[in-house]
């Protein structure tokens, strides 16, 4: 008998019945194919855009993050010099793609034309990343970020700086309506389901250890610093 | 790992003498206990999402085979490959084989206790490939080559200045005359001296703390991102999970993360939690080319519709041994195998046998402060009863313990003599330890006194004393 064999007769073994079947089959199917949410904590109940945007602002602080706020998607370049600038960091970024080219417009560097722009994901040599995320959660302060051929997952730990994109209309309450959105629009045309990226990263903060006798130090093996900018949209 | 949980006694006795340890397990408290319960005070629904997290479980172990089955159909269709291993043995070849196709020299390696279970790391040195450990706890014991004393702190153990002593004498290309004092100058030369391997690394493996059925995602859980960069930058990417590990959708995995970080660190997320599902897409331009899931039965499926059952709902969150003042005393290395703590000493006997770990369950003072703080409500001192319990039914318990417990039956089975007995006792006792208020030395107590001394009663039983407060109405 091959290892799965054995193991799932185990399994039923030990339960006391074999494989399910018919009704109790379709339930779990159905289980599946429609998640249900748990509870979901009150935090985030009854908050609009801007609640939401004020908590996450609280919480991504709190949780060693700086944010930065700005009135449209055309001033994140000075921004992003100006946060450079201020924390001492070169002037060299590395964008993701999805920031160079997107239906959504693109970054213009010509306003800060001291910062040195790059596209691609990353060789581990930069010193600062800039990424869109997916989703910005409220509840707890963290970025829903997604892979895709746009936005590669080595702009979010390899830099020693990564700095986010957030859109207001990105903003959500709990990880369950982040989630929601994320399967809206990745709805198969099929109507059959979703399509999974390869990775889905929740990052609340800058990398930390506390292996060293408990205490905390930022910059384990990602990024030292996660800089927020959020932009009214 | 060879379990050395037989000589528990022995273990604890060293660890107690020991004053480096001692010195380390003192972080425990500040490091843990407080920053958990502030956090939880921060979170009104927390014991109701404890209820939450408990079903979702229990749901999940009573149709196991029915969520491993979607796991299995979801990673085939992603791009991926699940691995269903028996043993540690056949895990470990699963593993050694995927490493040869791919002629891999190195691998980095995220945390993982299924890893350790497995014996992971020596098998691959012995057929030559050299295993990396990214977390810097695992980095930091795999230079000493200890095994971890803690599942989410493995070096919890260890202080700054024998840390130093590590990396002086594995870091010869560094400047001998460096500083090494702060936790700052151990951190960046970690990370420096790691970068380097990520990249070249062949196979990146790494633990889960959720497999998702309804998506074929597995699930990590971090806070250095050094799991993250092991999967990103292999070139295959290998997850080594307990089958236990699932749960049915992602909203399923939300509800258990608000409970995971803060019963482990005390925080409200960790800063990574990374869903991994297949390799690289055609148009990404990073991560894995391959996706394995190897899949770790090792008894599990035995403890199901057992007493052992609710073990399997264990999330490794380590609550219960930041809580336990048996672990705060001797550590983790004490409990002689994979699993310390609370947790381990349910654990252990499970996965490897009551005769090789049976002092583990009575390795506990029942004080309960395990399952008061577990997030999936694992009844803990309950199991520890079981596994005494069968011990003792085995013939395996000591022959002094079995002695003391049938003439302690004797009499607890004949209730007036008992009275009599403890009547007579307390009274001598009492009088003879007036003076003092306690007793250095007692006969068949000499494993009490030989460490503390003994407190003498007061003269009355709780028996008397019980019955005089009822006659008098002031019981409550």
């Amino acid at each position: 008998m091959s290892a799965r064999d054995d193991i799932l007769g185990s399994i039923r073994k030990s339960l006391g019945r074999s494989a399910l079947a018919g009704d109790d089959a379709a339930q779990l199917h159905q289980r599946l194919g429609r998640p249900q949410r748990n509870l979901i904590p009150d935090r985030t109940a009854g908050r609009d855009t801007a609640g939401l945007t004020a908590l996450f602002m609280d919480k991504a602080r709190e949780f060693a993050c700086t944010v930065d706020e700005v009135d449209s998607f055309e001033a994140v370049p000075e921004a992003v010099r100006a946060y450079l600038s201020r924390e001492n960091l070169p002037a060299r970024v590395v964008q993701a793609p999805a920031l160079a080219d997107s239906p959504d417009g693109a970054l213009d560097w010509s306003a800060a034309p001291t910062v040195e722009v790059k596209t691609g994901t990353s060789d581990g040599s930069e010193d600062t990343s800039v990424t869109p995320v997916f989703a910005a959660i409220a509840e707890t302060g963290t970025l829903m970020l997604t892979s895709d051929a746009a936005t590669p997952t080595g702009l979010n730990f390899l830099p020693e700086n990564h700095i986010a994109l957030v859109r207001r209309s990105q903003m959500v309450g709990p990880l369950e309506d982040a989630w929601a959105r994320f399967r809206a629009a990745r709805a198969k045309a099929d109507g059959d389901g979703f399509g999974m990226p390869r990775t889905v990263n929740l990052i609340t903060g800058p990398s930390r250890t506390g292996d060293i006798e408990q205490k905390i130090q930022m910059g384990a093996h990602g990024p030292r610093r996660l800089h927020v900018i959020i932009v009214a949209d | 790992m060879q379990s050395t949980s037989r000589q528990f006694k022995d273990n604890a006795h060293r660890a107690l003498n020991d004053a480096t340890l001692q010195r380390a397990l003192g972080n425990v408290k500040t490091g843990f206990q407080e920053k958990r319960a502030q956090v939880v005070s921060e979170l009104p629904e927390f014991e109701a999402l404890r209820d939450a997290g408990r079903d979702i479980k229990n749901h999940v172990l009573a149709n196991l085979d029915f969520y491993l089955e979607r796991f299995e159909e979801n990673v085939t269709a992603n791009g991926g490959h699940v691995h269903w291993c028996r043993t540690p043995a056949e895990a470990r070849e699963t593993i050694l084989e995927i490493c040869r196709r791919r002629e891999a020299k190195t691998v980095t390696k995220g945390k993982s206790m299924v890893a350790e279970e497995i014996g992971l790391n020596d098998y691959l040195e012995e057929h030559g490939v050299e295993p990396i450990e990214t977390d810097l706890g695992e980095y930091i014991i795999q230079l000493r080559h200890e095994p971890p004393s803690h599942i989410i702190a493995p070096a919890i153990h260890v202080t700054r200045e024998q840390i130093a002593e590590d990396f002086r004498r594995h870091h010869t290309d560094l400047d001998p005359n460096r500083r090494l004092e702060e936790p700052r100058d151990f951190t960046d030369e970690a990370r420096a001296k790691l970068r380097e391997r990520y990249f070249a690394a062949d196979v990146g493996i790494t633990g889960a703390n959720f497999l998702i059925a309804e998506t074929g995602s597995t699930v990590i859980v971090t806070n250095e991102g050094n799991g993250d960069m092991t999967q990103l930058l292999g070139k295959a990417h290998v997850v080594v999970a307990s089958l236990e590990k699932i749960v049915p959708t992602l909203e399923d995995a939300s509800t258990i993360l608000r409970l995971l970080a803060r019963s482990a660190t005390g925080q409200e997320m960790s800063v990574y939690t990374s869903f991994s599902t297949g390799p690289k897409r055609d148009a990404d331009m990073d991560g894995p080319e391959e996706f394995h899931v190897v899949l770790l039965d090792n008894g599990r499926s035995a403890m199901l519709g057992t007493e052992f059952q609710d073990m399997l709902r264990c999330i490794r969150c380590a609550a219960c041994m930041n809580h336990c003042p048996v672990y705060a005393a001797v550590g983790g290395h004490a409990y002689g195998w994979v699993y310390p703590g609370p947790m381990g000493s349910v654990l252990t006997p499970s996965l490897i046998g009551v005769e090789e770990a049976g002092h583990l369950p009575n390795a506990s003072t029942f004080c309960g402060r395990c399952e008061s703080v577990c997030p999936m409500r694992i009844p803990l001192p309950k199991m520890m009863r079981h596994y005494r319990q069968r011990e003792f039914e085995k013939g395996l318990s000591p022959q002094k313990a079995r002695a003391g417990l049938s003439v302690w039956s004797y009499f607890a089975t004949r209730p007036s003599l008992y009275r009599l007995a403890t009547r007579v006792a307390t009274g001598l006792l009492g009088r003879m330890g007036r003076g003092k208020g306690r007793f250095s030395s007692l006969p068949l107590a000499g494993g009490w006194t030989s460490v503390r001394d003994m407190p003498a009663p007061e003269g009355r039983t709780f028996h008397d004393l019980y019955k005089e407060r009822a006659a008098a109405g002031t019981r409550s």
